[in-house]
């Protein structure tokens, strides 16, 4: 009796996570890829007749969005490591007993929507805005120059938005690195450049990893910060998706989209875990 | 060149702010570590050892003084331009490295060339027996093979002091002795000094060409191991090293240069004296438990000093047993006896016993 209760422990543990997977995930990710083989109207109805042609059209009609949408996302990416790997640092390193506060008032704005943070960037960027307008008052910028509408501002946007996702990882990472090990490089001759790059950074490089994760995947399938801050010319493939299901109902391309989007990304996130697998990562920076 | 002290230490002081109180770590310490001397920090945790090991190390730089290094003020100086290295109390190995490359870490920011580091780092391996471990990570090793990288990292860079905290902390005691033998071997050939820091008396009192015992941030004696274990400056060090019997008491009369000190009646406490000591002064002084001999019921020699008691306890330990006696006196006294001739026990719990000494085996404390 208790062996049968102990053999079958572990699938009872794994039990409820397993049926929220099956329910929530594996269940619409089925309906999504029948539906993407669909073909039909949104007043007559859809039928499944295995259309893969679909995917075609879709990836040659909206290759620029999905392109541009990687290539925010990487630029937004790049941005956050070199915006927050100083913040994390710092707060790390010399944030002393008043850590907890910095990452509370680093949090702090997130407690807001994030669709009403983005609205008050638009605010805050707009051509007469608080900061353009006074700029352009004291003839600093022409009449003519605006912010809102660029791919800068759907970049800054998304890098505003993610900001987070990127710091608190890193902070775990260099918070958790005994400080005695970056005192023995200083003792064993290493400047503290040399220190940085040969210690702290390999062993900060995890936290990055994480943090790159958890911010290229959500930036480059981002739609509210293009939508909000940007124009036609700076539409990303998330917006697509959303105007394909909710104002052209078209089905089975939005579907489709999503899932060029997620192949491309999983492709991407692998790649990118197998070239840089954490343990060879630090081996590499420790050469 | 070779009298000039290969660390020295002027008016060192020490304080932390912590908790807006302030810490004295250190307090005015003045120190001169020879060339080649392996020199011991010894004392109670909290006492400052770490701390004056890292302002020689330069990671703390001193409140108030200077700290000389060959003759050379170095106060300021960043760590990776002196020429010590630490072997931490923690390790602090590099967690992404091989052993191999925790070793070269120090070789290559020196730009030794590729060959002479393979060779070194080969050499040192062997010397702390982790031939074969090279590529292994600091957490695939036990404790007491990660202290032996920590060791080999700093030993092998042949710096002009070694600064080593509590070294050999992990190691089992077979490992330890072999490791100190080691150790002492190493700093013959190579002749750098050894500034050693450990909780364990034996290893201070076995190693060292002279030890430091500190307390509250300040040494109480500086000396020879035999100095500072026959001749303890303060009650404190008496205590602290090894094991002493003290014992207060009033100068009656001095003959020939040993005093005779007030005591129980029948009681006879003698103790060598400089000059200095008059009449009428009060001296503590100190027995060392291994000196006392105990004899049950029977008169004691006339011309040691003699302390009537009785036994308390006994502890077999193996070589020696251990006494402890309640006395007139006073203090409880510990006797160690010697299971060489005796395998039997000289008393039982609860015996009247005599215990005596030599004369020259009292210590006055601090005269
Ligand atoms: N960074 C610091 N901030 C505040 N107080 C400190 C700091 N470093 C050391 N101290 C205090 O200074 C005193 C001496 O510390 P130190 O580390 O030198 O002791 P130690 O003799 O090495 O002890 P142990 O044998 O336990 O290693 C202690 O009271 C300690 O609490
Ligand atoms: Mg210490």
């Amino acid at each position: 009796m208790s062996r049968l209760r102990r053999n079958l422990a572990p699938y009872l543990l794994v039990l409820p996570g397993g049926l929220w997977l099956l329910l929530f995930f594996a269940v619409p990710m089925i309906t999504m890829l029948s539906l993407s083989l669909q073909q039909g109207d949104i007043v007559n109805g859809y039928a499944f007749t295995g259309h893969w042609q679909t995917y075609v059209d879709a990836i040659g009609n909206y290759r620029t969005q999905l392109f541009r949408s990687l290539l925010y996302g990487a630029i937004a990416t790049i941005a956050l490591i070199v915006l927050a790997f100083p913040v994390a640092y710092w707060i790390a390193f010399y944030g002393g007993r008043r850590k907890a506060t910095y990452l509370f008032l680093l949090l702090l704005p997130f407690f807001v929507s994030f669709v009403l943070r983005t609205i008050s960037w638009r605010q805050i960027l707009t051509d007469e805005g608080p900061v353009l307008g006074p700029l352009k008052d004291i003839g600093l910028l022409g009449d003519s120059f605006h912010v809102l509408g660029t791919p800068f501002a759907v970049i800054a946007g998304l890098v505003y938005n993610f900001l987070p996702f990127m710091v608190l990882p890193v902070y775990v990472a260099l918070e958790r690195i005994d400080p005695r090990v970056i005192e023995a490089a200083r003792d064993l001759y290493a400047d503290p450049a040399t220190a940085f790059r040969k210690v702290i950074l390999p062993l900060a490089l995890p936290g990055v990893f994480a943090g790159v994760l958890m911010t290229f995947v959500p930036a480059s399938s981002d739609y509210v910060n293009s939508a909000v801050l940007g124009s036609s010319s700076t539409t990303m493939i998330g917006q697509v998706i959303q105007a394909q299901y909710l104002a052209t109902a078209d089905y089975p391309t939005a579907s489709a989209l999503s899932f060029v989007l997620m192949a491309v990304l999983l492709i991407g996130v692998f790649t990118y875990a197998r070239a840089l697998g954490t343990e060879d990562v630090m081996k590499v920076a420790a050469r | 060149m070779s009298d000039t002290p290969a660390i020295e230490f002027v008016g060192v002081h020490k304080e932390f702010q912590s908790h807006g109180e302030t810490v004295h770590a250190v307090r005015t310490l003045d120190l001169a570590i020879g060339q080649g001397e392996f020199f011991s920090l010894l004392g109670p945790s909290g006492c400052g050892k770490t701390t004056t090991m890292r302002m020689i190390a330069g990671f703390e730089d001193p409140s108030a003084g200077t700290v000389f290094l060959d003759g050379k003020d170095v106060t300021g100086v960043a760590p990776n331009k002196r020429d010590v290295n630490m072997v931490f109390q923690s390790y602090a190995l590099f967690p992404h490295m091989s052993v191999f490359q925790n070793v070269s870490f120090g070789l290559e920011r020196r730009k030794v060339a590729k060959a002479e580091i393979t060779r070194r780092v080969g050499e040192i391996i062997e010397i702390v027996s982790l031939t074969g471990m090279e590529k292994r990570a600091p957490r695939e090793m036990s404790g007491g093979q990660q202290q032996r990288v920590a060791l080999a990292r700093a030993l092998v860079n042949r710096p002009r002091a070694l600064l080593l905290d509590e070294p050999l902390g992990a190691l089992d005691l077979k490992l330890r002795q072999q490791m100190q033998v080691e150790l002492k071997r190493i700093q013959r050939e190579v002749g750098i000094t050894f500034v050693y820091v450990t909780h364990d008396q034996g290893e201070a009192l076995t190693m060292s060409d002279r030890i430091a015992v500190m307390q509250g941030g300040r040494i109480d004696q500086l000396g020879t191991p035999r100095e500072i274990y026959e001749k303890p400056a303060t009650r404190f060090v008496a205590g602290f090293i090894g094991t002493s019997n003290l014992l207060e008491g009033e100068v009656r009369s001095i003959d020939d240069g040993i005093a005779t000190l007030s005591s129980a009646p029948g009681d006879c406490v003698l103790v060598p004296v400089p000059g200095s000591v008059a009449v009428g002064d009060k001296l503590e002084i100190s027995v060392r438990p291994e000196k006392i001999e105990l004899e049950r019921g029977t008169e004691a020699p006339s011309d040691c000093s003699v302390v009537a008691g009785t036994v308390s306890e006994v502890v077999y330990h193996g070589t020696s047993t251990n006494y402890a006696v309640t006395t007139a006196a006073g203090p409880e006294f510990t006797v160690f006896d010697q299971n060489a001739a005796n395998a039997d026990d000289l008393a039982v719990r609860g015996d009247k016993v005599f215990l005596y000494w030599n004369a020259q085996h009292s210590y006055p404390i601090g005269v």
